[in-house]
C-alpha cells in the first residue's frame, strides 16, 4: 500500500460532520436534517449498534407524571448535589429546564414509553432523587420504557433520522482531526471499513459524539466499541480534556461478565445484601439506602468485600436481591434484566439474587464545552473556543455530571445537548460562521499515524498491549485510589506509550479490516487512559467518584474546580466551575450525605 | 481440543470462500461463542466479524452457528457444540463482504421501505400523547427488535426475493407501527403491503420464530397484517357490492 497523502485520497465536502451515531450524534443530526445544511453522520457501526442501546433504566426528567408537583428545580438541586458541586450550574439548569420538552418530543417521535394508568409516561425512582430540594423524600423522576429505554430511544432517533432523510456514512472510521494553520478544525481523515478507502471529510463544523471509553478498564459495562475515539483524536491534536479523573463505577455490573444491571432494580424495590444477608446500605446511607449516589453505593460495596463480608467462594462480590418483588413486577418492569441474569449469571432473579460488583460504567470527563457544544481550548481565560469543533454526549464535558453522574441523566444529556449543538451550528453557519481551508501539509499530518500503522513491519501486538493497558487502569485507578499506587500506574503507562507508538498491524488488507480498526481504537484508549491517570494522581482530594485513601476529604479550598488536562505538556490545570444559573439562585456547596 | 471451522473469504486474495479450522482448548467454564471468536482473533487477527455490545442488545454479531442463525454473544458454546465441532458461517442469503461480515444493504432497505417511524400529524398542545397501559402492551414483543437479521436471513422467501419480500424483521416493525394507538397511517401502511410480494411471500414456515434471539414472533405479526389486509379487502368488496346494488 502506498503512503497516503492529500493528493492521493479523495475529499468529501460537507457543512457539518457528526462523528458518532449514538444518541447524542443522532439528536444533533436530526436537528440539522431540516436545516438545509449538508450533514453527514460518520459512524463506525450501523447507528443502532451504538452503546446508547444498552441504557436500561430510563431518562430522568421532571415531567410531573408520577408527582404532579414535581419541579425541574428539584431535579437541578439533585444533579448539582450528585455532581459533588463541580457540575456547571448554567448547564445543569439548561438540561433540567429544557428536559421536559426533550422528553415529550421523544414521545411524539414514537418512543414506546411505559405508561401509568392515566396514560402518561411511567416514571420510576432512581438513586440520588429527591423532592423539594432534598427535604421531601425520594422522588420518582426517571421516565422508562420497561428496562430497555436506551434501545427504545436509540431506535426512535434512528427512525426519525430515516424519516427526515439524514445522510449516514455507516461503518466509516474517523482516524484523526484535521486542523489548519489557525488551529481551526476543518474535518477528519477517515476510512470506509467496508472498502478500506481513505478520504478527507471536510466540514465547517465537526461534532465529536463518540461516546465513552470504558474499555480502558478490564471490567466495564461498556460495549466493545467504547474506545474514546473522539477524545483520542482531540488529545492527539493537543485539545484539552476536563475532569478525566471522574469515572463512574456502576454498583451493579454482573459479576464476571460486566453487563449492566439497571439501578431501576433498586428503584423498583430491590436491594443489596452481603454474605450474612444483611441489607448493608442501611448502615452507609441511612436515608436513601440503596438509592444513594452511585459513587456512595459502589464504595460501600467495595468496603463490604474488603472487610470480608463479600459473597461467593472468594467473597469478592455481593448480591442484588429482587425475588421479593415477585414474578409479575419483574416480568413487567424488568424483563431485560431477567433475560441478562439468566444468560450471564445463570440465575433467575424471580428465585435467586444476582451476583454483582462495581463496574466501570461512565466517563464524566471529556472535551470541555459550553451548552452549545462549542469546545474550549486552553487559554488564560479558559473560555476561548476552538473554531470548528463541537462535542456532545458522553464524549463531552459540558459539565452536567461533575464528579458523579446521577442515573438517568445521561440519556437526558444526549438529547438536550445534541439538540442544542444542532441549533447553534445551524445559526452560526447561516450567519457566516465557518473555518478557513486546511493546507495539504495539514491533511498529510493527520494521515501520519494511519500511514505509520499501515507501514509497520514489526512491533507490538494489539491484543496484548490492550490487555496490559486495561490491567494497569483496573489495578491502579479503580474505585479507591492511592498516590503511591497511581504513581506506579503512571510509570507503567509511560512504558506502554512506547508500545502504542510501535504497534504492528499484521493484517494490511483493505476490506473490512477489523485489525486496523482495533489498532487505532487502542491508540485512542491509551490517550484517554493517560489523561485519566495524570488527572487522578494530581487531584489531591476525594470528591464524587474520585476517592483517594491518602486524601479522604473533599477540599473545596483547592479543588472546587474542574481539572483541565493539557495533552501537550501532560500537565493538569484548573477551570472554574460555573455557579451562575440564569433563572434560579446557585446552589452553594454543602456536605454531601444521603 | 475442539475444532472451530470458520468461513473465510477476503475479496482481495480469495477467489472462493473456504472453511478454516482452528483447534481450541476446551474452556474450563462455559463461554459465549463471541468470546471464543475474540480469543481466536487474538491469535489470528485477520478473522473479521462485527461485534459491539456483547450482551445481545445491539444486534451486530448475528451469524450462522452450527447451522442455525443466532447472536454469538449470547449463545453459550455448550449449547451449540456437537461432537467437539463448531461451524461458524455468515448469515445466509446476503452477499459476503469478508469472513463472517455480510452486506446488509438489502435488509436495511426493506426496513426503510415500511416507513419505520411514527406518523401522526395532529399537533399536541402540551405534554405527551396519552396511551393506555393496555394499548402500550400491544407494542410488547414488537418494539424490542434489534435488527440483527437472524430471522430474515433464515427465511427462504427472503433468500428468493430480498428485493420484493419485506422479510420478517421489517414486517414485525411494520406491525409495530400499525399496532401503535398513536399512529394514524394504518390504512396507508396496509396499502403499501398489499402487493403479491411484500407480505404474501410469507408461507408461515416459522424459521423466523425459531431463530429470533430476542424470543419475538414475526410470524404472528405477519398473520395480523394478513388478516387486516383481508378484512380491508372484504370491506372494499362490500362497498363495491353495495354501490353496484344501489346503482341497479
Amino acid at each position: 500500500m502506498s503512503t497516503l497523502n492529500s493528493s492521493n485520497i479523495k475529499t468529501l465536502e460537507f457543512d457539518v460532520l457528526v462523528i458518532g451515531g449514538g444518541g447524542s450524534g443522532m439528536r444533533t443530526s436530526l436537528e440539522l436534517a431540516k436545516s438545509g445544511l449538508k450533514t453527514a453522520v460518520v459512524s463506525k457501526v450501523f447507528p443502532t449498534r451504538s452503546h446508547t442501546v444498552s441504557a436500561q433504566g430510563g431518562i430522568t426528567c421532571a415531567i410531573a407524571s408520577a408527582d404532579p408537583q414535581d419541579d425541574w428545580r428539584w431535579h437541578m438541586y439533585d444533579t448539582v448535589k450528585g455532581s459533588d458541586y463541580i457540575g456547571d450550574q448554567d448547564a445543569i439548569e439548561y438540561m433540567c429546564s429544557e428536559g421536559p420538552k426533550a422528553v415529550f418530543e421523544l414521545e411524539h417521535m414514537g418512543l414506546p414509553f411505559s405508561r401509568t394508568e392515566n396514560g402518561r409516561i411511567y416514571q420510576r425512582p432512581f438513586g440520588g432523587q429527591s423532592k423539594d430540594f432534598g427535604k421531601g423524600g425520594q422522588a420518582s423522576r426517571t421516565c422508562a420504557a420497561a428496562d430497555r429505554t436506551g434501545h427504545a430511544l436509540l431506535h426512535t432517533l434512528y427512525q426519525n433520522n430515516v424519516k427526515e432523510g439524514s445522510n449516514f456514512l455507516n461503518e466509516w472510521f474517523a482516524v484523526d482531526l484535521v486542523l489548519n494553520k489557525l488551529k481551526e478544525v476543518t474535518g477528519v481523515v477517515a476510512f470506509s471499513i467496508e472498502s478500506g478507502e481513505v478520504a478527507y471529510l471536510k466540514a465547517q463544523a465537526t461534532v465529536l459524539a463518540t461516546g465513552g471509553a470504558g474499555r480502558i478498564y478490564s471490567s466495564t459495562t461498556n460495549a466493545l466499541i467504547n474506545t474514546g475515539d473522539g477524545l483520542g483524536m482531540a488529545l492527539r491534536a493537543g485539545i484539552p480534556a476536563q475532569d478525566m479523573e471522574m469515572w463512574q463505577f456502576h454498583p451493579t455490573g454482573i459479576y464476571g461478565a460486566g453487563s449492566l444491571v439497571t439501578e431501576g432494580c433498586r428503584g423498583e424495590g430491590g436491594y443489596l445484601i452481603n454474605k450474612d444477608g444483611e441489607r448493608f446500605m442501611e448502615r452507609y446511607a441511612p436515608n436513601a439506602k440503596d438509592l444513594a449516589g452511585r459513587d456512595v453505593v459502589a464504595r460501600s460495596m467495595v468496603l463490604e468485600i474488603l472487610e470480608g463480608r463479600g459473597c461467593g467462594e472468594n467473597k469478592d462480590h455481593v448480591f442484588l436481591k429482587l425475588d421479593h418483588l415477585g414474578a409479575d413486577v419483574l416480568n413487567a418492569k424488568l424483563p431485560g434484566i431477567c433475560e441478562l441474569s439468566k444468560t450471564f449469571a445463570a440465575v433467575d432473579p424471580v428465585y435467586e439474587p444476582i451476583p454483582v460488583v462495581p463496574t466501570c460504567h461512565y466517563m464524566m470527563g471529556g472535551t470541555p464545552t459550553n451548552v452549545h457544544g462549542q469546545a474550549f481550548k486552553i487559554s488564560s481565560s479558559n473560555n476561548d473556543y476552538i473554531p470548528g469543533l463541537f462535542s456532545v454526549g458522553e464524549a463531552a464535558c459540558v459539565s452536567v455530571h461533575g464528579a458523579n453522574r446521577l442515573g438517568g441523566n445521561s440519556l437526558l444529556d444526549l438529547v438536550v445537548f445534541g439538540r442544542a449543538a444542532g441549533l447553534h451550528i445551524n445559526e452560526a453557519l447561516k450567519s457566516g460562521g465557518g473555518v478557513a481551508d486546511a493546507d495539504k501539509d495539514d491533511i498529510d499530518g493527520a494521515l501520519h499515524s494511519l500511514n505509520k500503522l499501515n507501514e509497520s513491519t514489526s512491533g507490538h501486538e494489539v491484543s496484548s498491549v490492550k490487555r496490559e493497558l486495561q490491567e494497569v487502569m483496573q489495578n491502579y485507578f479503580g474505585v479507591f485510589r492511592r498516590g503511591d499506587y497511581m504513581e506506579k500506574g503512571v510509570s507503567a503507562l509511560s512504558d506502554i506509550r512506547e508500545k502504542i507508538d510501535n504497534l504492528h498491524l499484521q493484517d494490511k488488507s483493505a476490506a473490512f479490516n477489523t485489525n486496523r480498526v482495533e489498532a487505532i481504537e487502542l491508540q485512542n484508549l491509551f490517550e484517554v487512559a493517560e489523561a485519566t491517570a495524570i488527572s487522578s494522581l494530581q487531584r489531591t482530594e476525594s470528591r464524587g467518584a474520585h476517592a483517594r485513601e491518602d486524601y479522604p476529604d473533599r477540599d473545596d479550598e483547592n479543588w472546587l474546580c474542574h481539572s483541565l488536562y493539557d495533552p501537550t505538556s501532560k500537565s493538569l490545570g484548573k477551570r472554574k466551575v460555573n455557579f451562575e444559573p440564569k433563572q434560579v439562585d446557585a446552589f452553594p456547596p454543602k456536605i454531601r450525605t444521603y | 481440543m475442539i475444532s472451530i471451522n470458520i468461513y473465510r473469504y477476503n475479496p482481495e486474495k480469495d477467489q472462493f470462500p473456504y472453511m478454516q479450522t482452528y483447534k481450541f482448548e476446551q474452556p474450563k467454564r462455559d463461554i459465549m461463542v463471541l468470546e471464543l471468536l475474540n480469543q481466536l482473533k487474538e491469535k489470528d487477527p485477520t478473522i473479521s466479524y462485527r461485534r459491539s455490545c456483547r450482551e445481545g442488545v445491539c444486534g451486530s454479531d448475528g451469524m450462522n452457528i452450527n447451522g442455525k442463525n443466532g447472536l454469538a454473544c449470547i449463545t453459550p458454546l455448550s449449547s451449540v457444540i456437537k461432537k467437539n465441532k463448531l461451524d461458524l458461517r455468515p448469515l445466509p442469503g446476503l452477499p459476503v463482504i469478508r469472513d463472517l461480515v455480510v452486506d446488509m444493504t438489502e435488509f436495511y432497505a426493506q426496513y426503510e421501505k415500511i416507513k419505520p417511524f411514527l406518523q401522526n400529524d395532529t399537533p399536541v398542545d402540551i405534554g405527551e400523547r396519552l396511551q393506555s397501559p393496555e394499548d402500550r402492551d400491544k407494542l410488547d414483543g414488537l418494539y424490542e427488535c434489534i435488527l440483527c437479521a437472524c430471522c430474515s436471513t433464515s427465511c427462504p422467501s427472503f433468500w428468493w426475493n430480498p428485493d420484493k419480500f419485506v422479510g420478517p424483521a421489517a414486517l414485525l416493525q411494520a406491525y409495530r407501527f400499525i399496532a401503535d394507538s398513536r399512529d394514524t397511517q394504518t390504512a396507508e401502511r396496509l396499502q403499501n403491503l398489499s402487493d403479491p410480494f411484500s407480505v404474501y411471500r410469507c408461507h408461515g414456515i416459522m424459521n423466523c420464530v425459531a431463530v429470533c434471539p430476542k424470543g419475538l414472533n414475526p410470524n404472528e405479526a405477519i398473520g395480523e397484517i394478513k388478516s387486516m389486509l383481508l378484512k380491508n379487502k372484504q370491506k372494499k368488496s362490500n362497498i363495491i357490492a353495495s354501490t353496484v346494488s344501489t346503482s341497479n
